[in-house]
């Protein structure tokens, strides 16, 4: 399969307007992928299907990331001059990247068997119902994962053909899986909380009483 | 064991051929022996239930192998696996179609607390906290033994119901509840959360 660069060329190419990126992956598997804008998202991903080289009939994941608002610092090491003398320099670079949710698509071929391609889009902020361009009428197999994002990460889907919860309960009003989330109060009963869960318990404690030499047993203590 | 019979002479007249007993033991000697579970499972725990019915554990061996499909033909129902909080509705509905007598058992510890997804969003905290329980076995999955354990105690825990007094059987007091009202779907969560009058956390002390 060629480079994702080479993709990249041939996409912009193949639909004009197109704003690609590639985003790096600095894990060991250097799994990199390729960004597309919201408004070409469709005719990409028909391109990417489409073209016979790719063939990308094959949409076998889609997922949801929720990205808080954060920054990236990068340090690069800039030749710069000194005292008149010319010294290697880290110069640090902040960057703010504002909160979105992404969804990222890993596409493979049936017909040429390779893969994966990944693709994603993002949302332009985190707020209810942020929408992103449905990738269902192209792969249909992405129908019942779109909805899934939807129901966790609150993202609407445009030209989904059936878009509701699918795991949660349709009154359900929140989004599970962003980091935002807080659960219902149910703490009452923690027998070994630690960490969060220990804070969230607290409030439901009954203190010890103070009896010297006898066991502490509150009436009522004891499980039945 | 049957009140009121000197255990001395009842051994001394099952030695001349003569077996006295009581209603309260025939009773429940009959139910204990033949508790047809309800068959349903909803994880992993249910493998080992399925397990437990099949030819090597054998659950036959203790009047336990009628599974059935209907509720309103089943005695027992074993919650084996997790249930979310999508499904818990389904479950007191299944109980609330149950005929009395009837008992549960919370198999692993899904069905006890919520198990490994305690703090998830989704996954109920164990199911008394909306029908009440006979017995708990712990594990993930517990083993077919354990399942055949949990059954050997409800079997203890039906022999020794009484049939008449203050403590009666609670499918025999007409005061005692035998329908536990339905959770519904809320904004949130489950509403209530809890039955209050069912679910009673043993109060935990910490300093």
């Amino acid at each position: 399969m060629e480079s994702l660069e080479e993709i990249k060329a041939r996409i912009e190419a193949a639909v004009p307007g197109a704003k690609i990126d590639i985003v790096t992956n600095g894990g060991p598997s250097q799994q990199h992928s390729l960004r597309v804008d919201n408004e070409h998202a469709c005719d990409v991903a028909k391109w990417l299907r489409d073209d016979p080289a790719l063939r990308l009939d094959f949409c076998s994941n889609v997922t949801g990331v929720d990205w808080l608002d954060r920054t990236v610092k990068k340090t690069v090491k800039v030749k710069k001059v000194v005292d008149g003398e010319e010294k290697e320099v880290n110069e640090t670079t902040e960057e703010k990247i504002p909160g979105h949710i992404e969804a990222v698509y890993h596409l493979y071929s049936m017909t040429h068997k390779h893969g994966p391609v990944i693709i994603r889009i993002r949302t332009s902020d985190r707020v209810e119902n942020a929408c992103l361009p449905s990738l269902t009428p192209i792969w249909r197999s992405a129908e019942f994962q779109e909805r899934e994002i939807f129901d966790l990460y609150g993202v609407k889907f445009d030209g989904h053909p059936d878009l509701r919860r699918i795991l949660m309960w349709d009154e359900f009003e929140d989004y599970p899986m962003r980091k935002d989330y807080r659960e219902p109060d149910d703490y009452e009963y923690e027998p070994t909380p630690h960490d969060d869960v220990l804070e969230r318990a607290k409030p439901y404690y009954t203190p010890r009483p103070q009896i010297d030499g006898a066991e502490s047993i509150v009436e009522g203590s004891k499980p039945t | 064991m049957s009140e009121g019979i000197d255990e001395v002479l009842r051994s001394k007249l099952q030695q001349q051929g003569v077996w006295v007993s009581s209603m309260q033991e025939l009773y429940n000697w009959g139910r204990k022996n033949s508790i047809w579970p309800l068959q349903f499972g909803l994880a992993c725990c249910a493998i080992e239930m399925i397990a437990t019915a099949a030819s090597r554990y054998d659950i036959a061996r203790f009047g336990g192998e009628v599974f059935r499909p209907s509720p309103r033909q089943a005695d027992l129902m074993i919650v084996a696996g997790t249930v979310t909080k999508k499904m818990a509705p389904q479950i007191v509905r299944l109980y609330n179609q149950m005929a009395d007598p009837k008992y549960v058992i919370a198999m692993g510890a899904c069905a006890i607390s919520g198990g490994p997804f305690k703090q998830g969003y989704n996954v109920l905290k164990g199911i008394d906290r909306y029908i009440p329980v006979d017995v708990y076995i712990p594990g993930c999955p517990p083993r077919p033994e354990a399942l055949l354990h949990a059954f050997m105690e409800l079997q203890r825990k039906i022999d020794e119901q009484k049939l008449s007094g203050a403590n009666k059987a609670a499918h025999l007091d007409s005061e005692q509840p035998s329908e536990f009202p339905v959770p519904a779907f809320g904004k949130h969560d489950l509403e209530p959360p809890a039955n209050p009058d069912v679910f009673h956390p043993p109060k935990l002390e910490r300093v």
